[in-house]
């Protein structure tokens, strides 16, 4: 019988059968070796934007001990590179990020199992801690630090990326969440964001990086400040407003004085990321996620 | 930078002051929440403990297991506040210092004057470079709780900062102030 594809799907003779046929199939298998892989690149290696970022801001800073402190992050960050170490002993819990198009077919086993074997794999054989305790109360450690927190989105076309992002716990544990009033307006949003670092202090071991979501609902704001930390530092808020309030709020945090570790300078965030969503007539959420200067991801496309 | 050895004594702390520069050297011991938690509960009962806390340094830290032919993995501090609710009873059994990063509550600096101990900060996230200071590791308590275990630890010129000492200084409000006073007057 004469095989043909068409733009509906495979044409057998006369008749036409789905696009599923024809589907892009990615092998659960190839998944979990992409997770493995960036479980450890992640954490062995910062990201180029962040360590150019720390490079400009240390040519910058003129209080001594922040100069001190800046210059032994720039020398962990060489050692962990040549010697394939963790950068930080927490080596996290990791979020994965996972963007599907509609016209894929994942084949082989189940897409969330395959991810957490990654996470599994990378944690053993990339000699990373294992963090995560299997029930939030009863606090018994799972050994290999599955599972990750997935989020996915679907988009058209065949292209399957993620992004793996490892985030340590001292940041994780200073971040907040607001549900303000619109009456209280930008300089709301300001003010709960410059609080939220000024509390913070030195426990999310400054430099920060600060994600900042605004908008949405109570569990779509803390998704957006996540996101928020994984855009690199290179990249600003494509809409001009929001951009200013990036330029604006980096500025102010930096007025505080906190400093790296939180003994003095100008150097307490290395930037400050905004991510918005539409939102209710009755509400203005916001939400601070603030990472660590080990602010690690590590994006694969598959 | 102040070379001090371990076990500290009063006489080897008495003029150290927050903001002095350390490199540590002798033995020091590790723990964080879950074995923080285990030793207040002995202290709680009356019971022995698994180390001997007297003149003894304990490190906040769970360290990335360590890669065959090494001593340790990756070793940076933890965040320290966590263990507020358990660091006074422990500085009056007779503990003298304890390494983590960030600030600590007031009941913790009382006990710091009280006990004539201190605080020293390491730099958090620079955990690759402080394992270089790790010259032996091993599971002395609570094996159960993996990177949670205590561990003894040999160092040799950890490099540390004394953030509270046993005056009850404050590197973590002098730090600051002393830096935004300075750009003030520079102003």
């Amino acid at each position: 019988m004469r095989k043909k594809d068409c733009k509906e799907g495979v044409l057998l003779g006369n008749i036409i059968f789905p696009s599923i046929l024809n589907m892009r199939k990615i092998d659960c298998n190839e998944i979990t070796k992409a997770v493995k892989n960036a479980c450890m690149e992640a954490n062995y290696y910062i990201p180029e934007d962040v360590r150019l970022v720390l490079e400009k801001r240390y040519g910058e800073e003129t209080w001594p001990m922040a100069e001190n402190i800046l210059e032994r992050i720039k020398e962990n960050i060489e050692i962990a590179r040549k010697e394939k170490m963790p950068l930080c002993q927490d080596t996290g819990m990791v979020s994965v990020f996972v963007e599907i198009g509609q016209d894929v077919h994942i084949v082989n086993g189940n897409l969330e199992e395959a991810i957490n074997e990654g996470v599994r794999q990378g944690y053993m054989e990339g000699y990373l801690r294992k963090s995560v305790v299997k029930d939030p109360l009863n606090r018994t450690n799972t050994n290999d630090n599955t599972p990750a927190v997935i989020n996915y989105r679907i988009v058209p076309g065949d292209s399957f990326k993620m992004i793996i992002a490892p985030k340590g716990f001292g940041s994780e544990n200073m971040s907040r969440l607001k549900m303000l009033r619109p009456a209280d307006g930008v300089q709301g949003v300001k003010d709960f964001v410059i609080k939220a670092v000024e509390e913070a202090g030195a426990n999310p071991c400054p430099p920060i990086v600060v994600g900042v979501g605004i908008g949405g609902t109570f569990d779509k704001v803390a998704s957006l400040a996540k996101k928020a930390l994984l855009r690199p530092l290179s990249e600003r808020n494509e809409d001009e407003f929001y951009r200013r309030l990036e330029d604006e709020l980096l500025q102010e945090i930096n007025q505080l004085g906190i400093g790296p570790q939180g003994f003095g300078g100008k150097t307490t965030a290395l930037a400050v990321n905004i991510e918005t969503f539409p939102t209710h007539i009755a509400g203005l959420p916001v939400a601070v996620n603030i990472n660590c200067h080990v602010a690690r991801y590590k994006e694969v496309e598959l | 930078m102040i070379k001090l050895t371990t076990p500290l004594t009063d006489e080897k702390i008495k003029n150290l002051k927050a903001g002095d520069n350390v490199l540590l050297s002798g033995t020091i011991y590790t723990a964080r929440d879950a074995a923080h938690e285990r030793l207040v509960q002995l202290l709680d009962k009356g019971e022995r403990l698994p180390i001997e806390l007297k003149d003894q340094i304990i490190y906040y830290v769970g360290p990335s297991p360590a890669k065959p032919g090494k001593v340790i993995g990756s070793a940076g501090p933890t965040t320290s506040y966590r263990m507020d609710p358990y660091a006074p009873k422990l500085l009056d059994a007779g503990l003298k210092g304890m390494i983590g990063k960030g600030d600590r509550g007031d009941e913790v600096v009382e006990a710091i004057i009280k006990n004539k101990g201190l605080y020293f900060v390491a730099i958090g996230g620079v955990a690759a470079l402080l394992s270089k200071s790790i010259k032996k590791a091993e599971v002395v308590a609570y094996e159960d709780l993996g990177s949670e275990a205590i561990r003894r630890l040999k160092v040799e010129d950890l490099p540390l900062i004394v953030a509270i000492d046993s005056k009850g200084n404050n590197l973590y409000e002098s730090g600051r102030k002393m830096y935004l006073e300075n750009r003030k007057a520079k102003a």
